[in-house]
């Protein structure tokens, strides 16, 4: 994922180079490398903390399904968070990575929303501030 | 060298004293799953003048899984007896706080005795992937 950032692989060509630190201002997850049973509550967590629109990657075999690691510790990414584009490899190289990266970005331009909620069976989800309205409701 | 369970911390405390291997480096569990008795501890111990290693090992049967703890004296078994007992159930008698350190603290059994099965999620193809278990489904 470093090298996705320098100068070969560049994203900053996009815009994109601005990694944040706090999930708060984050519009895309990237969740690269295995997840262990007592980190997956934590990592759910950070996803619950971003603002809609969220996206989320699943970067690396390890993440998608078990990889090289199939064993009792580790859980895949697909089953306590919504992930949207897989990226296998062990590591994937950084084309790889800008691939998925850019074929999420042609599903976003595709279908801005993209059936988020009827997919995930999210349906009255959203958060409503006192006094406004639910979006699109 | 193969000492009995109930002797542990006088026979660390006289190697320390009287010999001179004043670490102990790492505390190891083991499994010797069809000859009995079937779980072992080793202590590796460091002789840091004369750059001599010694393991202690003993070995203590399922049914009654008890050791005393060495933690008392040597305070780096604090974290090591809490794999063990993790790992595969070895319960230290005396430890301060004796609770799981790897996996997460509900979990129930012990992954690296021998009849723990590995684990792990079938492999995900394009066949399976509407029929396994995820955020979804």
């Amino acid at each position: 994922m470093m090298s996705v950032v320098a100068a070969r692989v560049d994203i900053a060509r996009f815009g994109w180079e601005a990694f944040r630190a706090s999930p708060r201002q984050a519009d895309l997850l990237i969740l690269s490398g295995r997840v262990s049973i007592k980190m997956a509550p934590v990592v759910r967590r950070i996803y619950d903390q971003m603002l809609e629109p969220k996206w989320a990657i699943a970067m690396g075999a390890c993440s998608s399904s078990m990889g090289v690691f199939n064993n009792y510790a580790i859980v895949p990414a697909d089953k306590f968070m919504p992930i949207d584009v897989h990226v296998p490899g062990c590591p994937p190289r950084p084309e790889a990575l800008m691939h998925g990266i850019l074929k999420l970005r042609k599903m976003i331009q595709d279908d801005p929303d993209m059936g988020w909620r009827e997919r995930y069976d999210a349906e009255g989800t959203e958060e409503v501030l006192e006094g406004a309205e639910p979006a699109g409701a | 060298m193969e000492i009995a369970p109930a002797t542990v911390r006088g026979v660390l405390a006289s190697l320390r004293a009287d010999h001179g291997y004043r670490a102990l480096m790492s505390v190891h569990g083991v499994d010797y799953y069809p000859q009995e008795p079937r779980l072992g501890v080793h202590y590796e111990l460091l002789d840091m003048e004369r750059v001599d290693r010694l393991t202690v090992k003993l070995r203590v049967p399922l049914a009654e899984p008890s050791v005393e703890s060495v933690t008392p004296d040597w305070p780096t078994a604090d974290h090591q007896e809490r794999e063990v007992y993790d790992m595969f159930g070895v319960i230290f008698e005396g430890h301060p706080d004796l609770r799981r350190i790897l996996m997460p603290e509900d979990y129930e059994g012990h992954p690296q005795r021998r009849d723990f099965p590995i684990g792990g999620e079938p492999v995900l193809f394009t066949h399976n992937d509407a029929t396994s278990p995820g955020w979804t489904r």
